[in-house]
């Protein structure tokens, strides 16, 4: 399969079989993203990080993927200290940067910027978030972590949250149709998933049902996916505080689940998983975080073609 | 009544003529085709005129031969619309509008966040398909589909 010289924008282009082969590929890097082995594989190569909006743990596990593989990395810096500062357009930026990296990571507040990069750039895009549009590399580390830390063929997972504006699980979704998934949906009525996405999960295979409380849902399933529920959704903040306490995750709603469960969250989470869960055999919330770098090295490492 | 019509709208000798454009949409039509810039010829525009399926507006640019490809693009707005180019009072080609797959420059996204509308060297860019006989464009940049109201969104 060739990676080199793709774009990574958005997990639609995706097939299954690209999937699977970047997912085998993230799991052959893990020792090195362990620090187990040491790798010169990306040696001489460059990866520039444009972050026109706060990040940590993606900037930060792209950087340490370009690192452990022996590779170099340029930071944008603050964007009030360059010339972005100045007025200059996205597309003139790229046009600078790509003459200096090998490939460019982007984050941008607005839907589309990573589509405009690859109409620009010489040099492979990786979408590290675009606005309220897509999140490739987070999709593909969240299907990692099921992957590694439970199943994907024949899942059952239920996502909860805000389901209605959560870009993460929206394309997450999208991706476990292709593995013929079996999702449950939990949010309030208010925060619902839009009915149109549902649609298209059940035409592309998924089983979709929906309840409201994660009591309902807890003793089934594989994986919950918890989200974080923004206040500024609510404009009564009591009408906030009623729906946050309610898709709340304790160590007593687990009492119900089965064994073999996990628990995860794409971070920072605010008070929907009590710190007591942290510790029980379910909670993977901060190897999903750790997963984020040997599928970012694998990436990275296809883009740029040092392996196929 | 022959007569009354002759009044109305005066046979052109040369040129085009885009009938059964959906009524109410002639100006639209007119601005999606950058008239009358793109043409230095007279342009008539004939609102609300009684056709055979019900009301219609014409327009016909004198001494100008549109394209079928310049003139698909007004299919989003009126989709019945026929071309006629006119040579020597004759009708020399007639042919239908067809909704074009990709469309660029026409349609302001609907998404205010979209790349699109900011100060970046691009031109809005929509892929087509057809929903019961509607159009929907679906942004090239951020995805977000517009199937209602196009005409309100022209650039």
């Amino acid at each position: 399969m060739i990676f080199k010289d793709h774009h990574i924008i958005s997990m639609t282009s995706f097939s299954k079989d690209m999937i699977d082969h970047i997912l085998e590929t993230a799991e052959k890097m893990e020792p090195i993203a362990l620090g187990k082995q040491k790798s010169d594989l990306l040696s001489g190569k460059v990866l520039a990080v444009l972050f026109f909006e706060p990040s940590t743990r993606t900037r930060m596990s792209f950087e340490t993927a370009m690192f452990r593989l022996g590779g170099d990395v340029l930071n944008l810096g603050s964007v009030d200290a360059s010339s972005i500062a100045k007025g200059e357009t996205l597309a003139d930026t790229i046009r600078v940067v790509d003459s200096y990296a090998d490939a460019i990571v982007l984050r941008h507040p607005r839907e589309g910027a990573a589509f405009l990069a690859s109409e620009f750039s010489t040099v492979p895009i990786l979408n590290a978030g675009d606005g309220a549009g897509h999140h490739p590399t987070q999709t593909l580390l969240d299907l990692y972590t099921i992957k590694r830390q439970s199943h994907l063929d024949g899942l059952k997972i239920a996502l909860a949250g805000d389901l209605k504006y959560g870009r993460t699980v929206h394309s997450l979704c999208y991706a476990l149709s292709l593995y013929g998934a079996q999702i449950t949906m939990i949010s309030p009525p208010e925060l619902r998933m839009p009915e149109e996405i549902i649609n298209d999960l059940e035409n592309r295979g998924a089983k979709v049902t929906e309840v409201e409380s994660i009591e309902e849902a807890i003793s089934e399933v594989d994986v919950l996916y918890m989200t974080r529920i923004q206040k500024e959704r609510f404009p009564d903040p009591a009408e906030y505080q009623k729906v946050a306490n309610r898709l709340k995750i304790t160590t007593d709603l687990l009492k119900d689940a089965k064994p073999e469960l996990r628990i995860m969250h794409p971070l920072p989470r605010v008070n929907e998983i009590h710190p007591d869960v942290d510790d029980t055999v379910h909670a993977c919330y901060f190897k999903q975080a750790f997963y984020g770098v040997p599928v970012r090295m694998a990436l990275v490492a296809l883009v740029l073609g040092a392996i196929e | 009544m022959g007569e009354e019509k002759e009044l109305r709208v005066r046979r052109i000798k040369n040129g085009t003529v885009i009938d059964h454009i959906t009524a109410g949409q002639a100006l639209n039509v007119i601005k999606i085709l950058g008239l009358p810039d793109a043409s230095e010829g007279v342009v008539s525009i004939l609102l609300n005129s009684p056709g055979e399926h019900g009301k219609k507006d014409v327009v016909k640019i004198e001494n100008r031969e549109l394209k079928v490809t310049e003139v698909d693009r007004i299919a989003l707005i009126a989709p019945n619309a026929t071309i006629n180019i006119i040579r020597n009072f004759n009708v020399s080609q007639k042919k239908k509008v067809h909704i074009p797959e990709f469309m660029e420059g026409v349609i302001r996204c609907i998404n205010p966040n979209c790349i699109s509308n900011s100060n970046e060297p691009i031109t809005s860019k929509f892929n087509v398909t057809v929903d019961d006989d509607r159009p929907k464009l679906r942004c090239t940049y951020c995805g977000r589909v517009i199937s209602e109201n196009i005409a309100k969104h022209l650039l």
